[in-house]
């Protein structure tokens, strides 16, 4: 990843363009509205003698979002003029992802693994790997504050986090 | 004066070492929270909420509050030193804080900074002390219908005078509120939007998703913009903070005119970010030298920290009065009141007499103690902006992840909170606002629920929100408040017909 980051920096090629990530959100939203009105209407949006039954605010409301989003996607369509600029270029998206795939991967491992080893990983990771700290340093900050984790939460406040293997061979 | 001896009731609550202890553990945190770029006092006290689940919940709202208050001094060490706002409402501190740094004067920055919040503060303290408890009282008879007209109210001012693009603010509400209704529906018992999933029959937690929302994607654009550190040093002495105070009398009226801009625009929902602007703008327009402003002019700190201190404050008077939250933060402490057993209302200032009053005076030390942290403190916390961001980045992940875990113990919801960075990182991208969502997602419930119990009270006429004079004035308000823009548009057009018809007339006598 180190290499990479070097060869990557300073590509200020656009990857996407505001315009385009516009218009695919403004679709993303009326698609969930589509979803969520058919789901509500499916469980019944009309009024009953008792009151309106559980799905009839929720429908209004997909109703409104799905309306709302549609101006937005016509606005871009057809009022807004220009491009709109770039939403994100190369040496941008690299960044983000240096930062997006470490926690994801931090979020899978902490199933497996328990928190604290993980974000023990993730720290000594990310400052070693992405940050080019000397190594001593990441794995000791990692460990410390791993370490201050585990005993503020887990001992002091009774916050029980996930745990893994290496905590089950302490007996924790 | 009944207020009073419930403030020193109050003051008696507070008066134990643990709250005391707690109270600067917050205060700490809050400060921390607020210096580092990433985070700030919505995300900070959502993710050091679990911290406060096994306390009793008057010393885990006096901790919360503190975060609160230590992220709000936190929010003008980096605006003044390094030119970087920690919240949106910091971001007028900037225009004259970091000329003042650049001029050598940094320590008279931070101090007029500090000693202003303090004094925006303190005005809102007494204004939630001695009007929450009569508008407690007042809402005690509201019913259903009231209830719901309120929300409404809250709502339409977000979209009516919001500055974002209407259908963006409509997009945002509107995706709360359906989020908020994820789960199991409590009038009728069914499940609504679970797909048959089991993860999803708790339905989508608030906290959860202000975690994402504010801190993971906060942590992607801090990534993307690659910010570079380069701070100006500042100790403060005490002869820098004897003599700015000194010159505060000089100063009364913007400190004044900033107090109370902000405590209005706290009381209504998001304020506190036009409260700072307006604040400086006023104080612009008004002082004797405004040329000298941008340019590192004292009254350019003091304005807008108070006004953005004031509203900040007062933001909490609607949540404790009504249950209905001023701003973002406020909502999440209204999250933790859920979270404890206690439900937010005109009901608490009767029901829970010691946390109401622990809670406001809590405000009064807090934000003394509070100053005096700040002032001593400066060059430790402005020490944590020098230590890499690479370190510091993994270390709020992980504290995010441990926030949205430990609030229902359930792994779906660090996944959930990994979701809602992206969305938040992408909707700050294309400008849709996310206050409205999160205020939405946290009120949803209880606004569907009193809509319901009005419809059910009255067989489902819509004339209830205009049966009596009270619940009538607050729906109508709502309503012009949401038609706002149209209405002013309109009043502009027909002044403007006057004054045209006006002048033809006097023309032709």
């Amino acid at each position: 990843m180190a290499e990479e980051a070097d060869t990557a920096a300073g590509d200020q090629r656009p990857v996407v363009g505001t315009r385009s990530v516009d218009v695919v959100v403004y679709l993303l939203i009326f698609g969930l509205a589509v979803l969520l009105g058919y789901d509500n209407w499916r469980s019944g949006a009309a009024w009953e003698a008792d009151g309106p039954q559980s799905g009839y605010f929720p429908f209004y409301l997909s109703l409104l979002l799905g309306a709302a989003s549609l101006y937005g996607l016509a606005d871009k369509l057809f009022m807004s003029a220009g491009a709109g600029g770039t939403f994100v270029n190369r040496d941008q998206l690299f960044r983000v992802m240096q930062v997006f795939v470490p926690t994801l991967l931090f979020c899978a491992l902490m199933e497996w693994l328990g928190l604290y080893v993980a974000s023990f990983l993730l720290i000594a990771g990310f400052m070693w790997f992405v940050g080019h700290i000397a190594p001593w340093k990441s794995l000791l900050t990692a460990f410390l504050f791993s370490i201050i984790m585990f005993i503020t939460f887990d001992v002091a406040f009774d916050v029980i986090m996930p745990k893994g293997p290496i905590e089950a061979a302490l007996g924790r | 004066m009944e207020a009073f001896g419930l403030l020193l009731h109050g003051f008696t609550v507070l008066m134990t070492w643990k709250t005391l202890a707690f109270m600067m553990v917050g205060l700490i945190l809050g400060v921390f929270v607020g210096v580092l770029p990433g985070l700030g006092g919505p995300n900070g006290v959502a993710i050091l909420l679990p911290l406060t689940f096994s306390m009793d919940p008057t010393t885990a709202i006096v901790m919360l509050s503190c975060i609160y208050w230590g992220a709000l001094f936190g929010g003008a060490i980096t605006s003044i030193l390094f030119n970087i706002p920690g919240e949106a409402w910091s971001v007028a501190t900037t225009f004259d804080g970091y000329p003042m740094a650049q001029n050598g004067q940094a320590a008279e920055a931070l101090t007029a900074a500090f000693t202003s919040s303090f004094i925006g503060s303190l005005v809102a303290v007494l204004l939630i002390t001695f009007l929450a408890p009569g508008i407690a009282t007042f809402a005690l008879k509201f019913g259903p219908p009231e209830f719901f007209a309120v929300y409404l109210l809250t709502f339409c001012s977000f979209v009516g005078l919001g500055r974002e693009d209407k259908h963006k603010t409509i997009i945002s509400m509107s995706l709360g509120l359906l989020l908020a209704g994820i789960g199991l529906d409590t009038v009728s018992g069914q499940l609504r939007m679970t797909f048959g999933t089991t993860e999803l029959l708790r339905g989508i937690n608030f906290l959860v998703a202000v975690i994402g929302l504010f801190g993971i994607s906060e942590i992607l654009l801090t990534m993307e913009e690659r910010l570079a550190l380069r701070g100006h040093p500042a100790k403060i002495t005490f002869r820098v903070v004897f003599n700015v105070w000194m010159d505060l009398p000089r100063y009364w009226m913007t400190l004044l005119r900033s107090s109370a801009i902000g405590c209005w625009l706290g009381i209504t929902p998001g304020g506190a970010i036009a409260a700072s602007f307006m604040g400086y703008n006023l104080a612009k327009r008004f002082s004797k030298h405004p040329e000298k402003f941008g340019k590192g002019a004292i009254e350019g700190v003091f304005a807008p920290e108070t006004a953005a201190h004031a509203s900040g404050t007062a933001a909490l008077l609607p949540m404790l009065a009504l249950g209905i939250p001023g701003s973002g933060t406020a909502a999440i402490l209204l999250g933790g009141l859920l979270v404890w057993g206690l439900n937010p209302g005109p009901l608490l200032f009767i029901e829970h007499k010691d946390f109401v009053w622990g809670l406001i005076s809590s405000m009064y030390l807090g934000n003394v103690v509070g100053l005096v942290l700040v002032l001593t403190t400066v060059p430790v916390f402005a020490a944590i902006l020098r230590v890499p961001f690479s370190a510091i980045a993994p270390m709020i992940v992980v504290s995010c992840a441990i926030g949205a875990f430990a609030i229902q113990n359930a792994m779906f919801d660090v996944w959930l909170m990994l979701i809602f960075g992206v969305v938040g990182y992408v909707f700050k991208k294309v400008d849709i606002p996310l206050a409205p969502l999160t205020l939405a997602l946290v009120l949803g419930n209880r606004a569907e629920a009193s809509f319901r119990q009005a419809m059910i009270g009255e067989g489902g006429n819509l004339g209830v929100f205009w049966s009596n004079w009270l619940v009538g004035s607050i729906t109508t308000l709502a309503l012009v408040l949401l038609f706002w823009p149209l209405i002013s548009l309109a009043l502009d057009r027909l002044h403007g017909a006057r004054k045209v018809k006006g002048r033809s007339s006097a023309g032709q006598t």
